[in-house]
């Protein structure tokens, strides 16, 4: 009888064994290339380069200047080596800082977009078209860190609301622009963000004024197209009093064998009573089976809740990128305001991830919620890195962390790094994290009830996910799940 | 000159008094520590990862005496210290700074099977046995150890032979007694051999408050197939003492280990566990507390490696602290890719009962093997409103509630360790360290504050 029972378990655990390797094993759906006309600059990074960058976009002086502070610190700086990945050596002079698609113009409608262009962002589906304004959400597309096209403008400016790329907002409200940049994210921050700082191209620029609730999604989708590029966008979101708005932001790239640099800043500022819901699904190519190629994605997200009773939550589910090493955090400055992350981290292959947030509570009464799953399959390795932190006069902080970690093969990796420290003695303060593969005796209970195991792997992923996915707009769900069940092929139903 | 470059620079202009003191055993040791630390350059610093509250650089900075020309300290064992732990027998040694005094008793009756001496004794007459495990566990692997076995000169040793149970438990008693700043180098050899068991009380008292005083110690602890320890260290010295004490410990297959440790009355006390569970079916229990006021500070870092399979891990870290103290927790739990079925758990739980008081805690999970159950939690807070205003309904004034809910907090810690007699003990010096006497050992050992 023992004996039968150890051949039934046995078999099962080569099916689930079989079922977790179709699960994970399968392709990326992006990775073509776009032949699109490029305007593409040398290789190599001086300050030749960044007054060049900054020529090309025609800026002002004082951004030209705020990019050359930021080059000349980022060449004392050393790359971090604190985090737990196997970064292989960057050569950052073997990198282009500038790649944008060829236009003539801005295209003034829809028309006037290289038909090239449309054609890529329709096949990674993204709705650029005017007549897909049913789908209720405006579009800023941003191809090789340039800003590609923006739907939707008109409406949104009846509200006030200003939504365009970052080289416009430059040009159009260089007083908002010059107000905020760099408030949250400085470029003394970290090496990315003065890179960044240096030489970024382009991104998006988003204000909501006092009391507007922003009637629908916004949207950025970030493209790598040229090779031999890194992209180096920028994002600043600034939400005035008693205002609302949910922003999303995607990315994907093509295959290529070269590993490509991507560093972002994103940089928000919420005032009093305002509330900001930034949800991100990041699909960049991961590399292959191999770990050949991929994109490295160092991003610095910030958020500064400056207002009192403001609100920012983060939402990410970060499935693609060879390395992912990003923390988006809020800053909790305002009394009784509210920082959220959730976040769902998928590594395969050899990816490597290193992510989670940073809870800075300096108002009193701040509250932050953080709930982080990371699924780890193939050789990946897989890390949660959080600090939450209380300062002095900071009182009545309460901060909940949860952080699981789901293990789907045996040569992966989870691993969990939280910084606490409390300055304050009214924050309560609590973490709690656990570690585990896909339970026998879960998949026991599946099968004993008629689900078979494949069915009962997707189950448990997908609920498993689920407090995470619920966080993300309905929009961007569907997109997610998508994404969860090309990196999960066959798991969620 | 910074921290470190002081005492390598006393090590090369005494380097001949310090080997001729010193069997080779220990001299060996020291050429590899030298390079070690003149490849770390510095002492860390609280910049470094994982001393967030301690600098080393700082704790080391002021002139300390070493006691490098093996001065005898006037100190008479005997007439000084009646330490015992009521209901609990003990096999006593006394080390007065880092200079290893067995007490009568302990030459009396300790069993066969069983050594308890001086380490520049058995570095002498068996320097087979130090050299096949002195210096393997800590391997100059961080600054600290390192420097240790630079300038260790003496220490205790304790071996267990093969398949012996020792009933009795053995106390060292580490005693500052100095008239100047002094640095204590000291060294400890715990080795229980295989299905062997044994019970270690080690307690911290520092004689004089009147000077600065810095511990560094070093235990190195190996546990055979089979084998049983209960180690329990008690830290009560002054506010001006520092100290470093790591303990690294090597489990063979189906050892048990369980640590206690308990840091009451210290200046700045940073404690290090760094456990390698390397053979199969170990259980490993591993439990502190603090509690400090004033400008105390204690740092306690765990790190626990399972190496193998089948082996279970448990930590519980409790602190409480008030006025102006800090308290810092780093704990890493690492599994290693064959090391299935592991089940490891740790948990930190904080009260802080003061505005200026500062908890930083890093409890942290490195997993490369997907067949284990692995949790942490921690959490910071203060006492339960809810529980303090039930217990005043009923009828119990406040001040003794506070007392009554603070003591339950420290209970689960205290309820751990395996010896019976310490255990009331520990309870009742955890009373009077939170009714706010200064916490001296009181009858335990007695004699060390007079």
């Amino acid at each position: 009888m023992a004996n039968d029972n150890k051949n039934i378990n046995s078999t099962d655990n080569a099916s689930s064994d079989d079922v977790l390797r179709d699960v994970t094993g399968s392709d990326y759906k992006y990775g073509f290339v776009s032949d699109i006309d490029s305007d593409i600059i040398a290789r190599g990074l001086n300050e030749d380069v960044v007054r060049l960058i900054s020529k090309k976009k025609g800026e002002p002086e004082w951004l030209l200047d705020f990019r050359l502070k930021a080059f000349r610190y980022w060449e004392t700086l050393k790359m971090p080596d604190w985090a737990h990945l196997d970064i292989p050596p960057i050569d950052y002079q073997a990198i282009s800082y500038y790649a944008a698609p060829k236009k003539k113009e801005s295209p003034k409608s829809l028309d006037e977009v290289d038909p090239q262009l449309l054609d890529t962002f329709n096949r990674l589906g993204i709705p650029l078209e005017e007549q897909k304004a049913l789908s209720g959400m405006a579009v800023d597309a941003v191809m090789d860190s340039v800003s590609v096209k923006t739907t939707h403008r008109e409406k949104l400016a009846e509200l006030g609301i200003i939504f365009c790329s970052f080289s416009e907002a430059v040009k159009d409200y260089p007083d908002l622009v010059r107000k905020y940049l760099g408030k949250v994210v400085s470029y003394r921050d970290n090496f990315f963000a003065a890179l960044n700082s240096a030489v970024f191209s382009d991104g998006s620029f988003v204000y909501i004024p006092k009391g507007v609730r922003c009637p629908m999604e916004l949207s950025t989708y970030f493209r790598i197209n040229a090779s031999g590029t890194g992209q180096f966008e920028r994002t600043l979101i600034v939400a005035d009093d008693e205002s609302y708005v949910s922003y999303l932001e995607g990315c994907t790239a093509p295959m290529r064998d070269e590993n490509q640099l991507h560093a972002a800043i994103v940089e928000i500022i919420v005032e009093e009573r305002a509330e900001v819901k930034y949800s991100t699904v990041q699909n960049w190519y991961a590399g292959d089976k191999e770990g050949k190629g991929g994109v490295y994605n160092f991003v610095t997200k910030r958020g500064l809740c400056r207002g009192d009773f403001s609100k920012l939550s983060w939402t990410q589910v970060e499935t693609g990128s060879a390395i992912t090493w990003k923390y988006p955090g809020c800053i909790l400055a305002g009394e009784g305001s509210v920082g959220e992350f959730y976040s769902v981290a998928v590594t395969n292959n050899f990816q490597q991830a290193d992510t989670g947030t940073k809870m800075i509570h300096i108002g009193k009464n701040s509250r932050s919620t953080i709930v982080s799953k990371g699924i780890s399959a193939g050789h990946s390795q897989n890390s949660y890195r959080g600090l939450v932190s209380v300062a002095p006069d900071a009182s009545g902080v309460r901060n909940y962390t949860q952080c699981d970690s789901l293990l789907l093969s045996s040569t992966c990796g989870a691993h969990t790094f939280p910084y606490i420290d409390v300055k304050n003695d009214t924050a309560i303060v609590e973490h709690e994290a656990t570690t585990s593969k896909i339970s026998e005796d879960q998949l026991f209970y599946c099968n004993q009830r008629g689900i078979p195991t494949e069915e009962a792997v997707a189950l448990i992923v997908n609920g498993y996910a689920k407090e995470v996915m619920n966080k993300l707009p309905m929009e961007f769900a569907v997109e997610a799940q998508k994404l969860l069940s090309i990196t999960l092929e066959g798991s969620v139903g | 000159m910074s921290s470190l470059n002081q005492y390598i620079s006393l090590f090369e202009q005494n380097r001949a008094t310090i080997y001729a003191a010193s069997p080779e055993a220990l001299n060996r040791l020291r050429p590899a520590a030298l390079s070690a630390l003149k490849q770390f350059g510095r002492l860390p610093g609280k910049r470094d990862e994982g001393y967030s509250k301690t600098s080393l650089e700082e704790m080391f900075a002021p002139d300390f005496g070493v006691n490098i020309s093996r001065v005898t300290f006037p100190v008479d064992v005997a007439q000084s210290f009646k330490c015992d732990v009521p209901n609990v027998s003990t096999l006593l040694g006394v080390v007065v700074n880092d200079e290893f005094r067995p007490s009568a008793t302990l030459l009396k009756n300790c069993p066969e099977g069983v050594t308890v001496d001086s380490l520049a004794a058995v570095a002498a007459s068996d320097p087979e046995f130090v050299e096949k495990y002195l210096g393997h566990l800590s391997a100059d692997r961080d600054a600290a150890s390192a420097l240790n076995t630079l300038l260790m000169q003496d220490g205790v040793v304790i071996r267990v032979r093969k398949g012996v149970k020792l009933d009795k438990a053995i106390q060292i008693v580490n005693i500052f007694n100095a008239a100047a700043p002094l640095m204590s180098v000291r060294r400890l050899l715990i080795v229980i051999e295989e299905n062997a068991s044994a019970r270690i009380l080690v307690c911290d008292h520092s004689q004089s408050s009147d000077y600065q005083y810095l511990s560094s110690q070093v235990a190195e602890v190996f546990l055979g197939d089979g084998a049983t320890l209960d180690y329990c260290d008690i830290e009560e010295s002054s506010e001006k003492t520092s100290r470093i004490a790591q303990l690294f410990v090597s489990q063979a297959s189906d050892s048990r280990l369980t640590v206690n440790g308990t840091s009451l009355t210290v200046g700045h006390t940073r404690n290090e566990y760094h456990i390698d569970i390397n053979g199969e079916g170990c259980d490993t229990e591993l439990a502190a507390m603090a509690i400090a006021d004033g400008s105390q500070v204690i740092d306690n870092s765990s790190r626990i490696n399972h190496n193998a399979p089948r082996s279970r891990s448990n930590q519980l870290f409790k602190y409480l602290l008030d006025d102006k103290s800090h308290g810092a927790f780093e704990g890493l739990i690492y599994v290693a890719q064959d090391a299935v079925h592991t089940e490891a758990y740790q948990s930190d739980r904080n009260m802080l009962a003061s505005a200026d008081a500062r908890m930083h805690t890093a409890p942290q999970l490195e997993i490369y093997c997907d067949d284990v159950k692995c949790s942490h939690g921690a959490a910071t807070g203060q006492l339960d409103r809810n529980a303090l205003f039930y217990m005043q309904t009923r009828g119990v004034p406040e001040a003794e509630a506070r007392m009554m809910l603070m003591q339950a907090f420290m209970s689960d810690v205290i309820d751990r360790v395996p010896i019976e007699g310490l255990r009331d003990r520990l309870r009742h010096l955890v009373e009077r360290r939170l009714s706010g006497e200064h916490a001296v050992c009181g009858d335990c050992a007695a004699s060390c504050h007079k």
